[in-house]
């Protein structure tokens, strides 16, 4: 990675991170209504896939994806408009935090049914293979999700028709607020993976540079029509399962750990500073203008234009009588 | 113009459409075939009405899945949202419960919940409904909960004519259809033309009228209504409005409520149990919408609440017939 590939993956890391601490901020302060669920902690691993994507390439994301979207390249004032129900907003009010989408930019949805993306996916590479396309498809589920059948019938569809389609599994250790001892039998994630008939990795999800490798990999393979693929890549929860989860199933004392060791800003940070590729005042820039972006994008959430009644009925059909 | 059945009339509706748009593939369980010693070994569908188009269209466009409804539902939709025009074979109606996630909670809600930034153009094509002894998870109809749900459309031939001009709608229409194809009626014939026309989706078809007694139906309970219809006609002088909804979502709402403002009299008639279905959704609709035309309690010819059986008694009696609509009628003149 060049020095301006460094600094545009440090900008998205940062930013992924800065949209859930406000988003946490506002939600916790009633401005935005229903469940949220927050990225924090696993921001390294929806950048060092998406930066190797472009708007061609399609994703689909989880009921936790706010991160996926940011990282595939969703503007964060109109996800926030959409936060807020905004009719200014990508879905125009009609999805918010659990169904944020925008076609333009190949983010094909955050999905509120877990496990529900992975065979949606193999249908846009499936489209993408039978027109003779080199763009990717790419599906995030939990660990939780992957004891659910239908990311099997995913992945074994896959292989059989051989398509452009990277599955990663983002592994936190909780299934919703199950530790995964309680919930998954095989704890080698990437091992039930490649038992379907794929290459199957797993990495550090905390270090950013582990996950874009693997991901450049399989990614590449996927564009040359070398099949599907699965990356497995661990890092933590900061936040519980939803906002306002009380997380009486672990400690404060475990979070803060967890947060001091296991954070992938601070392990980028020192690698780039080290390594002297970017420099703290380079860093420093970025910071100050994520605030700043992230100050707008609620300030346009808060004055956005709000949806009246009627809206309720736009949308459900093309053309319905 | 020539006598066809339905299985070859919506052969005919595929073939037509693959001609027609590049972007149209069929994806499912044995709909295509395989390559065995170098030469292609067709399948075309375990009814048959894919026939055809493997060997013409071969894999990329005829693909054959594994068992996983879910895969097969997710990879069409995704397919779809992506500017194909897929059409998905469930092998039975009863096997959506599979699948019910993808089609329900993802299909049905995209464009809606993602704001109108897309399409899912997928018909998902499924065998319907009893008569075929094939027991209680081969049998069932499925489509009164599909219509249920908003954002989906619902088509039910009930001949072959229909069959062939609502699959080229279905096919052709920007939103997703599920589209029932009542298994005992593959063989029956009537006329088909040889070219292709589209039915329009939400206008009923109207099979018989009369100024008596509105009778309405779905699916394979069309004919049997119509053979009602006949007899009461014949025999008693009886005469019947014998409305084919053809597709229960969208609903051609003006015709119901139109016949039974004209007779007065309203049977309704579906080969699913009777709670919570089309029976009683028709029956709402004219209570709410009807009633001051109405001179007699609406009467519903339904399955019974058991599921379907399996034994040639135990179906006969489960599903409804002739004999049966016209005792409804009778007590709706009485």
């Amino acid at each position: 990675m060049d020095h301006d590939d460094l600094l545009g993956a440090y900008r998205r890391l940062r930013l992924l991170r800065e949209f859930e601490e406000r988003t946490r901020v506002e939600f916790q302060t009633g401005q935005i209504a229903g469940f949220t669920h927050l990225y924090a902690g696993m921001e390294a691993i929806a950048v060092g896939v998406c930066e190797h994507l472009t708007d061609e390439d399609r994703i689909i994301s989880t009921h936790r994806g706010h991160g996926h979207c940011l990282a595939k390249g969703c503007d964060p004032a109109a996800m926030m408009l959409e936060l807020w129900g905004s009719t200014d907003g990508l879905c125009r009010g009609k999805g918010g935090t659990m169904h944020i989408a925008d076609f333009s930019r190949g983010m094909l949805g955050a999905n509120a049914v877990v496990g529900a993306g992975a065979p949606i996916a193999v249908g846009a590479a499936l489209a993408s293979a039978m027109t003779g396309g080199t763009w990717v498809a790419v599906s995030f589920v939990g660990d939780g999700g992957t004891n659910i059948g239908s990311v099997y019938e995913a992945m074994n569809l896959a292989v059989v028709l051989q398509l452009p389609k990277i599955f990663v599994i983002e592994d936190n250790g909780w299934g919703e607020m199950t530790p995964i001892a309680n919930a998954t039998g095989n704890r080698d994630l990437a091992a039930r993976a490649a038992a379907m008939g794929m290459p199957a990795v797993a990495v550090d999800g905390v270090d950013f540079f582990a996950v874009h490798a693997a991901a450049g990999e399989a990614i590449a393979r996927a564009r040359r029509g070398g099949g599907p693929s699965t990356l497995v890549a661990s890092a933590p929860r900061f936040y519980g399962h939803h906002e306002g989860d009380p997380q009486l199933y672990r400690s404060r004392e475990e979070i803060a750990d967890l947060r001091r060791r296991e954070d992938c800003l601070p392990r980028f940070i020192e690698r780039v500073t080290t390594e002297g590729s970017l420099t703290a005042a380079e860093l420093a820039a970025v910071d100050a203008d994520i605030v700043r972006i992230m100050d707008d994008a609620v300030a346009k959430a808060k004055a956005g234009p709000r949806p009246v009644p009627g809206d309720v009925f736009d949308h459900v059909y093309a053309r319905y009588r | 113009m020539t006598i066809k059945s339905m299985r070859d009339a919506l052969n005919e509706a595929l073939h037509h459409e693959f001609e027609r748009d590049p972007r149209v593939f069929l994806i499912g369980e044995d709909v295509g075939g395989f390559e065995k010693d170098g030469q292609p070994v067709e399948i075309g569908g375990v009814f048959g009405v894919s026939k055809g188009l493997y060997r013409k269209y071969g894999r990329k466009r005829v693909i054959d899945t594994p068992i996983s409804e879910a895969a097969i539902i997710g990879a069409a939709s995704g397919a779809a949202l992506c500017g194909m025009r897929p059409i998905a074979e469930i092998m039975f109606a009863d096997l959506t419960a599979v699948c019910f996630d993808q089609i329900v909670n993802q299909i049905a809600k995209f464009r809606y919940m993602f704001g109108g930034q897309c399409a899912c153009p997928v018909v998902i094509r499924m065998t319907t409904g009893g008569g075929r002894n094939a027991g209680a998870q081969h049998s069932q109809t499925f489509y009164p909960i599909f219509t249920s749900f908003p954002g989906l459309k619902i088509a039910v031939p009930s001949n072959a004519y229909d069959a062939k001009g609502l699959l080229i709608s279905a096919i052709r229409d920007e939103d997703p259809v599920l589209f029932f194809e009542p298994k005992v009626l593959y063989t029956e014939k009537c006329e088909v033309p040889d070219e292709a026309y589209a039915i329009p989706f939400g206008e009923a078809a109207m099979p018989r009228e009369g100024e008596d007694v509105t009778l309405v139906a779905f699916g394979q309970s069309v004919n049997w209504a119509v053979q009602a219809a006949d007899e009461l006609r014949k025999t008693r002088g009886i005469r019947c409005d014998v409305i084919d909804p053809r597709t229960p979502s969208p609903l051609d709402e003006e015709t119901i409520l139109e016949s039974v403002a004209a007779t007065g009299r309203l049977v309704v008639i579906d080969e699913s149990p009777p709670r919570c279905g089309l029976t009683a959704d028709i029956a709402a609709l004219v209570a709410d919408k009807g009633f001051r035309d109405l001179k007699a309690p609406i009467k519903t010819v339904t399955a019974p609440h058991t599921p379907v059986p399996q034994a040639r008694e135990l179906e006969r009696a489960y599903l409804p017939n002739p004999r049966r609509i016209i005792a409804a009628v009778e007590e709706v003149l009485a």
